[in-house]
């Protein structure tokens, strides 16, 4: 740094045109005059304008009626509910159908990418027609196929197609039977929860034992039985309080059960099958990145084949994994705004409505904006964590 | 025998045997690749019941029992369905495909003027196919011609109004004209804003540096549907009143600042798997710069990431789907917008119209992600880390 200064103090140069730091400075100074005189002339042209139109500005138009309804909805919400009730539908939909979404494109895309790295001929070109397909095409046409392409021309209600454990499919969409959770089923919750935390104590303990003496102990059996076993317990114990509402045949249409409406269902197999596309590639890529030498070391250390992918090749993989698979994640977050397209009735669809009802376009974008840019920053926070955890630790 | 001279070197090579016949030929394939263990063979069952069940339904459905041509829905429906067709019969209706194979194109677009689009296709394909060719000369040249020539003459010839040429309204364009428009302009927009967008987020000028980190963090973060309905909606709040311009434009803005910060990340990559030496090289040299970044940083940069840019082309042309949702219609949209023509309505048509959009918007995508292999292989001068 020192050396810098002596050499800036020098006046080498022939004029302070020609001085980057007067020509920095100057550039900056103009970026900031041009942003402020646009970010002036807009809020001045949008001032005029929503006075012309007689909009007023402000978020208090949220808690007016919103006199709409939405066809599905996880909280009590009715035409006379507020519009904030009615965008705050739409976030916990955008949730929901996001969530499943992600953890189906997960499974299937850990499934086909490791597919494609198998030394099977027939299942890796099977696992690469898959990926080649639902990479190429849009995710829109995808949403669209499911829709009008295969759950529209689904026989109706009288003529439902019968599926096991007593679920129907038909053109309004999926039933299936319906928990009802009768008098003590809480301790069925306490139960599963006690299991959990069990589990992830015994994984500990055994894990420091292993470091301390090399003794192996059965964590995955020993979990599941725990986290299996004491809620089938609490089952037995307070009395079989579970029972199910199966869906039945009436003139018209089934009756009772749990419904998942064609909207929804073609929203997240579309999500699913187009992000695990890409999830397969990401997956694939990581293993091929971890190096033969690793795979061939651990082979001369004695592993079993198992215990090589457990042990040495998965953890170096989700090092290259993570990164990349958080961004398919937020993509898929982003991608059910798609749902617009099809009328389920996501954050961008009951926002949109709001919209159009009130007028309060500037307010309705922006709400729209931040709670996407909330969701991908949470999600980005949550898979950091996940990263630092995974990242190789170097001194 | 010779009493002192025991050695003995061998001039020709002995001829190779061939391989045990365990092996060669299709035994030994089918062996190693399909039934190597137990678990290998019951996956390829697995594999084979898949295959069986569904790759005959598909040949089935899209080409045995498929309807190529006819003058209305009655070709494609049942008996039941008031068509022709025996009852439970399932095919393709490529014949609804054949006979809105012009909508598709074009859209709305008048009839007497469809020469109009295709000539420019025409220029396009003849501009364009020189330049994905390496051996052919003057490349400089030809791409002048293509993103600074060929825009200008495709705007008089789409857009007339002038030369004699009618005028044709954008609401009046659609099909594949409006996603090939649309993803031709987000290309050519989107790399050199992106190129810009990256070094300044690299810059040392923190206002710049900030700017353009809240540009592109702001724009990833959203969904292309909240660009699009904020470039529908709001752009006409935030011009003075009386001024407003076309639907397509907007669109072509959203899409293109969409793909731009996308592109911006993918440049920064590449602009940090430089190492520092070469900066502080130009630097050494003289350079200004403008010079270091296009003479020195930049070549070795775009180079390294031209799979992140191409990928960025797919995602961007499969995008340009989404200007359904403020009511334009690309290829998709015109497709679904015939779904409602009563003349055509079966339970087929839906499925045949999206197989066929798919198709084209898979060729296309493919054929962009086999040629980025290609390119990334030629330009692959061994540097690469």
């Amino acid at each position: 740094m020192a050396s810098q200064e002596v050499l800036r103090e020098e006046p080498s140069r022939g004029s302070f045109i020609n001085d980057p730091r007067v020509r920095g400075i100057f550039f900056q100074a103009l970026v900031l005059v041009l942003l402020v005189a646009g970010v002036w002339w807009v809020t001045h042209n949008v001032i005029a304008n929503l006075t012309r139109l007689h909009i007023a500005s402000g978020f208090g138009f949220l808690k007016g009626r919103a006199g709409f309804d939405i066809s599905e909805s996880a909280i009590a919400y009715s035409s006379d509910s507020t519009y904030f009730r009615a965008i705050l539908v739409g976030f916990i939909n955008t949730v929901i159908v996001a969530v499943v979404g992600i953890i189906t494109a997960t499974i299937i895309g850990f499934i086909v990418g490791i597919g494609r790295l198998s030394h099977n001929w027939l299942i890796r070109k099977i696992c690469t027609v898959y990926v080649e397909v639902f990479r190429n095409i849009p995710p829109l046409l995808v949403i669209f196929f499911w829709y009008s392409g295969v759950l529209a021309v689904l026989p109706p209600p009288r003529e439902s197609i019968n599926l096991p454990f007593g679920s129907f499919l038909n053109q309004r969409g999926f039933y299936f039977p319906r928990a009802i959770w009768g008098e003590g089923s809480w301790l069925i919750l306490v139960a599963l929860l006690l299991g959990i935390a069990m589990a992830w104590f015994v994984a500990r303990k055994a894990r420091q034992r292993q470091m301390a003496t090399g003794q192996p102990f059965p964590v995955f059996w020993t979990s599941m039985a725990l986290i299996v076993g004491l809620p089938l317990l609490a089952y037995a114990l307070s009395g079989f309080p579970l029972s199910f509402e199966f869906p039945k045949q009436s003139t018209f249409n089934l009756v009772g059960g749990f419904q998942v409406r064609p909207e929804f269902l073609s929203l997240y197999l579309a999500l699913s099958c187009y992000t695990a596309a890409f999830i397969a590639e990401i997956v694939r890529a990581g293993i091929r990145g971890v190096s033969a030498g690793q795979t061939e070391a651990a082979a001369a250390l004695g592993l079993r084949s198992g215990s090589i992918l457990r042990l040495v090749v998965v953890p170096q993989a989700m090092r290259i994994v993570i990164p990349p698979l958080t961004s398919q994640y937020l993509n898929l977050t982003k991608n059910s705004s798609l749902a617009i397209a099809i009328g389920y009735p996501d954050l961008t669809a009951t926002a949109g409505t709001v919209l159009n009802q009130t007028g309060q376009a500037v307010e309705g974008v922006v709400i729209m904006m931040a709670v996407y840019l909330a969701l991908s920053l949470i999600t980005s926070a949550i898979m950091n964590v996940v990263n630092a955890r995974m990242a190789l630790v170097e001194r | 025998m010779q009493e002192h001279d025991m050695s003995w070197v061998r001039t020709e090579m002995a001829l190779a045997q061939p391989a045990p016949s365990s092996e060669r030929g299709l035994t030994a394939w089918v062996r190693k690749n399909l039934i190597a263990s137990t678990g290998d063979a019951i996956l390829t069952i697995i594999g084979i019941v898949l295959v069986a069940m569904i790759l005959p339904q598909i040949v089935n459905w899209a080409f045995i029992n498929a309807q190529w041509t006819g003058p209305d829905r009655t070709v494609c429906a049942t008996v039941a369905q008031g068509g022709i067709q025996s009852d439970g019969w399932t095919g393709a209706c490529w014949a609804f495909v054949n006979a809105k194979f012009g909508q598709f194109m074009f859209g709305r677009y008048p009839l007497e003027e469809r020469w109009r689009p295709i000539l420019v296709a025409i220029l396009f394909v003849a501009l364009l196919v020189p330049l994905l060719i390496p051996r052919v000369p003057r490349k400089g040249l030809n791409a002048i011609l293509l993103f600074f020539a060929l825009p200008v003459v495709a705007f008089v010839l789409l857009i007339g109004g002038m030369f004699g040429l009618p005028y044709v309204e954008t609401p009046l364009w659609g099909g594949l004209l409006v996603t090939l428009s649309l993803s031709f302009v987000g290309i050519a927009v989107s790399l050199p804003v992106g190129i810009v967008l990256a070094l300044g987020r690299r810059s040392n000028m923190p206002i710049v540096k900030l700017l353009c980190v809240i540009f592109i963090e702001t724009v990833r973060g959203i969904p292309l549907i909240t660009v699009l309905f904020f470039a529908s909606v709001m752009l006409p709040l935030f011009l003075p009143a009386g001024v407003s311009f076309d639907k397509f434009l907007r669109a072509l803005i959203g899409v293109s600042l969409f793909a731009a910060a996308y592109m911006a990340e993918v440049v920064r990559g590449g602009l940090q798997a430089i190492p520092k030496g070469q900066y502080e090289g130009a630097d050494s040299l003289g350079l200004s710069y403008w010079q270091k970044m296009g003479l020195v940083v930049m070549p070795q940069a775009l180079k390294l990431v031209i799979p992140g840019i191409v990928n960025t082309f797919i995602g961007m042309f499969k995008d340009t789907s989404l200007v359904i949702v403020i009511s334009m219609f690309d290829l998709l949209g015109i497709v679904k917008q015939n779904f409602s023509d009563a003349n055509w309505a079966t339970p087929q048509t839906a499925r045949s119209g999206l197989v066929f959009a798919a198709f084209i918007f898979w060729l296309f995508c493919f054929g962009m992600s086999r040629y980025s292999m290609y390119t990334e292989r030629r330009l692959d001068t061994g540097h690469k880390r």
